[in-house]
């Protein structure tokens, strides 16, 4: 590539007030943030929450409808170009060519960036070699399963060595080897100095890779920060969690003013690491199922999005 | 809109892959184009002629297969290029979501369409060329002259490649496009001089051949195959061009309206 590297810490992506918006319904309705070279940012959300929506105006398939967007320090309606020669994007749909073979999609595609084709060649093998896709190389890209497909679709990704790779629920439908394999794949790559941007529904994939995120609905950014900082701020540390808990239980926690969710038969208590609290429940209430658990970033979605279903 | 600053010679690296995709089974892609003309001339010339007599175009009569095989060429030319931006893009935009693929690129989404339509093009001249060949060992072909069918082919895969296009850009499903196969292909295949002369038709209807892309196209082939013409072969020529033009731009223009949101 003949671009400048991005210093670390420099702002890749900037996003001010970022608005979608499709026949009067927003898709995304003003959000803004920034994301720093090396950095790995997650945007988490319910099911039509406008994180792929605000993906796709990320690397230029969808015009912004207000707002600005700076990619690279270059403005995304003008140097479309320039931005996609640079980024790496990995759909949530198989876009894979299924017309073409492995090694076929990726030279292919490596066509598609211009980039010479001995280039193109050395750099296909090397994602072969990374990816362990290797021996099927020559395999339709039908016959692939998968966690294989997703692999495939992330090395293509990478083709042109973006410095900014996007991944759109890139783990979604892989069972646990393939999720493994890849987020110890995305983890080499961070390790390469490489800057993501991260949708996903997994908030153990978004708590173990990502450095910030932000939690986004009805196309509006809840919370940003750190994982370990959102679960801290917004949930505590720990939960304890009652099953068949009654009134009691609930007279007991509100004079105490504890926070807590209430749902069918159980309740989830914010104990907020209240080692009384906890004592009081393990001798008052111990009758009933209990469990004491660190808090997670999935109690931080639950909290803020909502537990009923969105679709 | 169409930004002219999005088309560059970019969209070559598209139709390299639709070429790639296409040598993977050219045997069977070539097979069609040399055993269609021979059973079209042995369909006619053996149950049909005796029935044709008196024919006469451009002032010089004609045995019936040498009035068609020209046509023939045309169709092909027509068929090839259509169906290749109807149903072959449609699959390849909807279901295979290929082109969505090729936005995460440095592609334009003008790019992708245009090589879509230049290798509707494409694949038509190539069956031009091998038909050309066949009837011309059958001796329906003048040569050099007959030479000429090779970019003419790609004039009139650029026409139909366009308006298949446009058809994809608004058709609301694939089964759709059974309407503007029935309603502008068939009757084009039927009454553009491809099995009869216009010349023989009532005026209102000779008039109204004269709409048809395909009639162009015909009177273009013949031109090129017998030296033979009923109208200005020039004429034809801007027609074809003219309605190339309309439709590359109506077709760049609903695609774009259809994928970008």
């Amino acid at each position: 590539m003949d671009q400048q590297p991005t210093a670390a810490g420099e702002i890749i992506l900037q996003v001010d007030n970022l608005g979608k918006h499709y026949n009067g319904v927003s898709a995304v309705a003003g959000i803004s943030f920034a994301v720093r070279a090396g950095e790995c940012f997650g945007l988490l959300g319910p099911n039509g929450a406008g994180k792929t929506s605000a993906i796709r105006m990320i690397y230029g398939f969808a015009p912004p409808s207000s707002g600005s967007l700076r990619v690279f320090s270059l403005d995304v309606a003008d140097d479309w170009r320039r931005i996609r020669s640079r980024v790496g994007v990995c759909q949530q749909d198989n876009t894979l060519d299924p017309d073409l073979s492995v090694l076929q999609n990726l030279l292919i595609f490596a066509g598609y960036f211009q980039i010479p084709a001995d280039q193109a060649r050395e750099r296909a093998e090397e994602l072969l070699h990374f990816f362990a896709l290797e021996k099927k190389r020559e395999a339709k890209v039908g016959e692939l399963s998968g966690g294989l497909a997703r692999r495939l679709t992330l090395a293509r990704a990478l083709i042109n060595d973006p410095e900014l790779i996007i991944l759109d629920e890139p783990t979604t439908g892989l069972d646990p080897q393939s999720r493994h394999l890849l987020w110890e794949k995305l983890h080499a790559l961070r390790a390469r100095g490489k800057t993501f941007i991260l949708t996903t529904h997994y908030m153990e994939e978004a708590a173990q890779l990502c450095d910030r995120l932000v939690i986004m609905d009805h196309g509006r950014i809840l919370i940003e920060g750190a994982p370990t900082g959102l679960i801290e701020a917004h949930v505590g540390s720990s939960i304890i969690e009652v099953s068949g808990a009654d009134q009691e239980l609930v007279d007991f926690l509100a004079e105490r003013k504890v926070e807590f969710d209430r749902m069918a038969d159980r309740l989830v208590i914010y104990n907020k690491g209240n080692a009384e609290i906890e004592q009081a429940v393990r001798a008052g209430f111990h009758s009933r199922q209990c469990t004491f658990r660190s808090a997670t970033l999935e109690d931080v979605f639950l909290r803020l999005t909502g537990r009923e279903l969105r679709e | 809109m169409i930004r002219m600053s999005n088309i560059s010679w970019r969209f070559l690296s598209v139709w390299r892959r639709n070429l790639i995709v296409y040598r993977k089974i050219w045997k069977v892609n070539f097979l069609v184009p040399l055993l269609e003309p021979a059973f079209y001339i042995l369909a006619f010339g053996l149950g049909f002629q005796g029935l044709v007599q008196g024919l006469s175009y451009g002032g010089k009569a004609l045995a019936y297969t040498q009035f068609m095989a020209p046509a023939l060429i045309a169709i092909s030319i027509m068929y090839n290029s259509f169906f290749e931006t109807t149903y072959a893009s449609f699959v390849r935009m909807y279901y295979q979501k290929t082109f969505d693929g090729m936005m995460t690129t440095p592609l334009s989404l003008e790019e992708i369409i245009l090589a879509e339509i230049v290798w509707g093009a494409t694949k038509a001249t190539a069956a031009a060329a091998v038909m050309t060949l066949v009837l011309g060992l059958f001796g329906f072909v003048n040569f050099p002259q007959g030479l000429l069918i090779v970019p003419l082919a790609f004039l009139g895969g650029l026409a139909f490649g366009a308006v298949g296009m446009f058809f994809t850009g608004i058709t609301p499903s694939i089964d759709m496009f059974n309407l503007p196969i029935f309603l502008f292909i068939t009757p084009m295949f039927l009454f553009s001089g491809t099995f009869f002369p216009v010349s023989g038709l009532p005026e209102w209807a000779q008039t109204a051949a004269l709409i048809f892309p395909l009639y162009h196209l015909v009177e273009l082939s013949r031109a090129c195959c017998l030296g033979l013409v009923e109208t200005n072969p020039l004429l034809s020529l801007g027609y074809l061009i003219v309605f190339t033009l309309c439709f590359l731009v109506l077709g760049l223009t609903t695609m774009r309206r259809r994928l970008i949101k």
